[in-house]
């Protein structure tokens, strides 16, 4: 980094802490928050606004050293905003599943409109 | 010519992917994103989706900051929740059960991907009979304004969009 001049490397160097920053706060969250429901949210920190500032140091360190062009962090912040959720929303749904078959207290139960499972005589 | 090319923008989105990730424009790049074009395309043509309708484009860029705004919000929100030291948390993670009026898959998807990337919701399922979906919440004080905050804030503007 010797020969990006001092005005770019102070904010990439900022960006690059904060988004750091964001994604450690979402991991400690993963660990400490209670129930698998609430841990959930907890990543969401380092692929939304985390990622985002990590990307704009990416964009401001190699627009300034004219290596190549930006596209490629849009590029990953498209991937990443369309696949986070999905992920999330699937190991949610997993857990929902579980949780409503084995008739725990903590989720909302199956609708009245599912038709009730047959005993098997 | 439908049967060769069904996405013709979807096709010319792939190619254009694919230079962009080969960081430049060559013959063999061409040819094989071309073909991968076709070929993806040709994989969405066999999952025979609905077609799409987008109505006012006009009012994304709009919604597109909103939802900016909004995740830089709720990560400032749930970051301050947990540094909390675990005794002084006071939150109520809970579910909560909202009746959309939105019924096109793809508003309802794009509703979901806000939901889930914004810190501090996460959307959990949708019930296409009774058409309700269920949210759970990280700090849930009042139901009825985040039936409020989805039906307005977002709902409201993406039917305006895809239906």
């Amino acid at each position: 980094m010797n020969d990006l001049p001092l005005w770019a490397a102070i904010p990439v160097t900022l960006l690059l802490l904060f988004g750091s920053a964001l994604a450690l706060i979402g991991s400690i969250g993963l660990v400490n928050l209670r129930s698998f429901y609430a841990r959930v949210h907890a990543p969401t920190l380092g692929t939304t606004l985390g990622i985002g500032s990590i990307l704009l140091a990416s964009m401001l360190y190699f627009s300034v050293l004219r290596t190549r062009f930006v596209l490629h962090e849009l590029l990953m912040a498209v991937f990443i905003v369309l696949s986070t959720p999905v992920t999330l929303m699937l190991l949610t749904r997993a857990a929902l599943y579980r949780d409503q078959r084995e008739g725990s207290s903590e989720v909302p139960a199956v609708l009245p409109s599912d038709p009730p499972e047959k005993e098997v005589p | 010519m439908r049967r060769l090319l069904p996405y013709p923008a979807m096709a010319v989105a792939m190619l254009l992917l694919w230079l962009l990730l080969n960081d430049g424009v060559s013959v063999g790049g061409v040819l094989l994103g071309g073909a991968l074009a076709l070929a993806g395309c040709a994989v969405l043509a066999a999952l025979r989706l609905p077609r799409a309708h987008l109505r006012r484009i006009a009012i994304l860029p709009g919604l597109l900051r909103d939802v900016a705004i909004e995740v830089a919000r709720s990560n400032n929100a749930v970051a301050r929740l947990i540094l909390r030291p675990p005794r002084e948390r006071t939150h109520q993670p809970g579910f909560v059960r909202i009746p959309l009026d939105m019924r096109s898959p793809y508003g309802l998807a794009a509703l979901a991907c806000i939901l889930t990337a914004t810190p501090g919701t996460v959307w959990v399922d949708y019930d296409s009979s009774d058409g309700t979906m269920l949210l759970h919440v990280l700090d849930l004080i009042d139901r009825e304004e985040w039936v409020r905050i989805v039906k307005d804030r977002w709902e409201r503007r993406l039917m305006e969009v895809f239906e």
